[in-house]
């Protein structure tokens, strides 16, 4: 957590005082809450009461998804469009819909680097049928970044709700909400600094989701539950250095990811980068970098790799924690086998140079080791 | 040492682990996900959700890397599917055993070593004693709880790559052990069931899988036709309950499962006298050192995973193992394990393919 975020957290939490009170302790607590209202507001480019606080991503992109396809579908709209590669907090919900409330879900396919279809949304959402449209702005696994202001532009025009799950972009990418016009935008606290447990769901103040929460009534009653007053200004505080610091920060990530990408290639042969592959473009989050080892297990190399003292991932992994083939790679075309031999490396706020050339001398010796792994005997 | 522990998230391995970070090796630990359906609710054994959750926990309180290996696709292939070959073939195959052969001991070691650990450490009850024989198998000091029967099927270079920490206590200093240690899995029941049949009822797990495949048992000296069932493989020799006959024996004495003839879906019942062996035919003869020769060899020969050893001479005949019993042997299925022992040393470990029955029917 960011230094200042902590610091704020800490100030708000010694205060007592429920924001929905009215009391006086009451009313310090709402101010405090509506004041980080406002500064997140104000930092991405849209209005106070667009913002609707939420425990985290997974909520708010729920509350999106579910809400929205909700109130469509008592007009009659029954259809879903959603991309391929988003994240389990859509995906999941979308499927559900799919299963549980006869939502007609139409999977937007994206290209081998990952970006979406647009013909494909754009001849879906002419069926008229459409009650949300929902694209993440930059994917959490292969980083590749949706083209949203194109999307938010062609539902616009339908009357079609777009949400963008912006959890991944928000610090990475500059974000101007105005400019974009989506429907519905979930930024989440712990991937920018912020305390964990704290999202929003930036949402234009004149649409009426159905409630996933039902209860008191907070945020304009679209979200009700008490609201976590030091979680949402210490949100605040690192919303703020997300954006103040995004363009230096992406710089310097870039440069630093751009070094990696180079000497991984260099440095192991069965190495490919997964993505877009313009490293200097804006196709692709600044921090990200994703490879596929040929033929080589990926539990295996993270196991060697934690060894080493470098955190890195395989994508995501059931409840009993068995690492799953990526969806992400899936929809990119890739074989199941060569999912599972794939890692991404995030870069953040403390990474150093120092921290590529420790990944570097361990990387060739651990994918060598990993590979000769990957071929057990049993399978003779 | 490298060590990397299997962990299923009961007793024995969350003690067998402790006790190799407390040797001051470099341990990590893993637990093995064999089935994909790891979540269903009320599945006892040594795939559930809870035992992966048991597992983490040990590891955490531990503070040992952790992590869960997927090693369903091959548990599928090389230990259920063969479970089922073997029952539709009429055999009695034994699961565990070919647990270890085909996964623990080889699926995994072989990983491991190729990820640069020295061995994989197990909470199972055996013994490898450096000997004459270079790193031999015994018997586990617990003789209730010893599994030397299940790991007969393990070579040399299998055993000087494993580490079986439990092996010269008794179940219930490992109990007790636990607790002192404050591990959370101190009070897990034994888990006594096949892992992927947790209700218990083969003949329903195989019905489900194989189809009902009716057809007749058959009194043995008779020729009579007793009685219908929907699938000779939900019969094991030596069986005597659940057999619904109609018609009492003549004798009035209770009968037994004394054959099964698969092709023609033929379930043979008798007195058991007919279940008496005194020669066993093994195939596939394993070694955990030298092999047997041609020249009898006085021995020790055990046939269940908890029955009692009778004294024999073995010998290999065109690669098979030839096995005479002292004394007879009572209800042995082929598909079975016969292993060998010199005292409390495991010589080897074949599969039942012949016996010869003391009586004719």
């Amino acid at each position: 957590m960011l230094p200042s975020a902590q610091r704020r957290w800490l100030e708000v939490s010694g205060l007592v005082g429920n924001p929905s009170s009215l009391h006086d302790s009451g009313r310090r607590a709402r101010r405090i809450v509506e004041e980080a209202r406002e500064s997140i507001a104000a930092d991405l480019h849209t209005r106070p009461s667009a913002v609707i606080f939420t425990s985290g991503g997974t909520e708010a992109d729920n509350l999106a998804v579910k809400g929205l396809f909700w109130a469509g579908a008592a007009n009659g709209r029954s259809g879903v469009i959603a991309s391929a590669v988003e994240h389990h907090a859509v995906l999941d919900p979308v499927t559900w819909l799919n299963e549980h409330e006869s939502a007609k879900v139409s999977w937007a396919p994206v290209d081998s680097v990952g970006r979406v279809d647009l013909d494909a949304i754009q001849r879906e959402l002419a069926t008229g049928l459409v009650a949300v449209c929902t694209v993440m702005w930059a994917n959490n696994e292969v980083g590749t970044v949706q083209p949203v202001a194109e999307l938010a532009q062609m539902c616009r025009e339908h009357g079609v709700p777009f949400h963008t799950d912006a959890v991944q972009a928000l610090g990475q990418l500059r974000m101007d909400l105005q400019a974009l016009g989506a429907t519905a935008v979930t930024i989440s606290g712990h991937k920018i600094g912020g305390p964990f447990g704290v999202g929003a769901l930036l949402l234009e103040p004149d649409v009426k989701p159905v409630p996933v929460l039902h209860g008191g009534g907070q945020e304009r009653e679209v979200r009700s539950g008490t609201l976590d007053a030091p979680g949402i200004a210490s949100f605040a505080v690192a919303v703020r250095e997300a954006v103040t610091q995004q363009e230096q920060h992406a710089a310097r990530m870039r440069e630093l990811r751009n070094a990696l990408v180079e000497r991984v290639l260099a440095a192991v042969p069965s190495a490919h980068l997964n993505g877009d592959p313009d490293l200097s473009g804006d196709g692709r989050l600044p921090a990200n970098a994703h490879f596929s080892f040929d033929g080589c297990e990926g539990d295996a190399l993270l196991l060697l790799l934690d060894a080493a003292g470098i955190d890195c991932s395989t994508g995501s992994a059931c409840t009993a924690g068995i690492p799953e083939p990526s969806h992400v790679l899936l929809a990119m075309g890739a074989q199941a086998q060569a999912s599972r031999g794939s890692l991404r490396f995030s870069l953040g706020r403390d990474s150093t140079q120092a921290d590529v050339d420790r990944l570097l001398a361990a990387l060739p010796g651990a994918v060598e080791r990993a590979t000769r792994a990957g071929s057990p005997r049993s399978r003779a | 040492m490298r060590v990397l522990a299997a962990m299923s998230g009961g007793v024995d391995s969350s003690v067998a682990v402790a006790r190799m970070v407390d040797a001051g090796h470099d341990v990590t630990g893993v637990h093995l996900a064999l089935s994909k359906s790891a979540s269903v609710p009320g599945s006892r054994g040594c795939c559930t959700l809870d035992d992966a959750r048991d597992a983490r926990r040990v590891a955490d309180r531990l503070d040992i890397p952790f992590y869960v290996w997927d090693l369903s696709e091959q548990f599928a292939h090389d230990v259920m599917q063969d479970f089922l070959d073997e029952y539709q073939q009429g055999n009695t195959p034994n699961p565990c055993l070919r647990c270890n052969e085909r996964i623990k001991f080889l699926a995994l070691l072989d990983r491991a070593l190729a990820l640069g650990f020295d061995a994989v450490a197990t909470g199972h009850y055996a013994r490898i004693v450096d000997g004459r024989h270079g790193k031999e198998l015994h018997r586990a000091v617990d003789a209730d709880k010893d599994q030397s029967y299940v790991l007969g099927v393990l070579e040399g270079w299998q055993l000087e790559h494993s580490l079986f920490p439990l092996g010269d206590d008794v179940k219930e200093q490992v109990r007790a052990e636990a607790e002192q240690r404050g591990l959370l899995t101190a009070r897990k029941p034994d888990s006594h069931d096949i892992c992927f049949i947790p209700d218990g009822d083969t003949a329903a797990f195989l019905r489900d899988r194989l189809g009902e495949q009716p057809g007749e048992i058959v009194d043995v000296t008779s020729g009579a036709v007793l009685a219908a069932h929907d699938g000779a493989f939900g019969f094991t020799i030596g069986q005597r309950r659940g057999l619904d006959l109609r018609v009492p024996a003549a004798d009035g004495r209770p009968r037994y499962v004394v054959d099964i003839d698969v092709a023609a879906r033929r379930v043979f019942v008798g007195p058991p006298a007919l279940l008496d062996v005194d020669q066993i035919v093994g195939i596939r003869p394993t070694w955990t050192a030298e092999p047997l020769t041609d020249i009898p060899t006085d021995c020790s020969a055990q046939v269940r995973a908890h029955g009692a050893p009778v004294t024999a001479r073995a010998h290999l005949s065109d690669g098979q193992l030839v096995v005479e019993l002292q004394e007879s042997i009572r209800g042995l299925a082929t598909g079975q394990a016969v292993v060998l022992y010199d005292g409390s040393r495991v010589l080897g470990s074949a599969t039942v393919a012949h016996t010869r029955r003391v009586v004719r029917s």
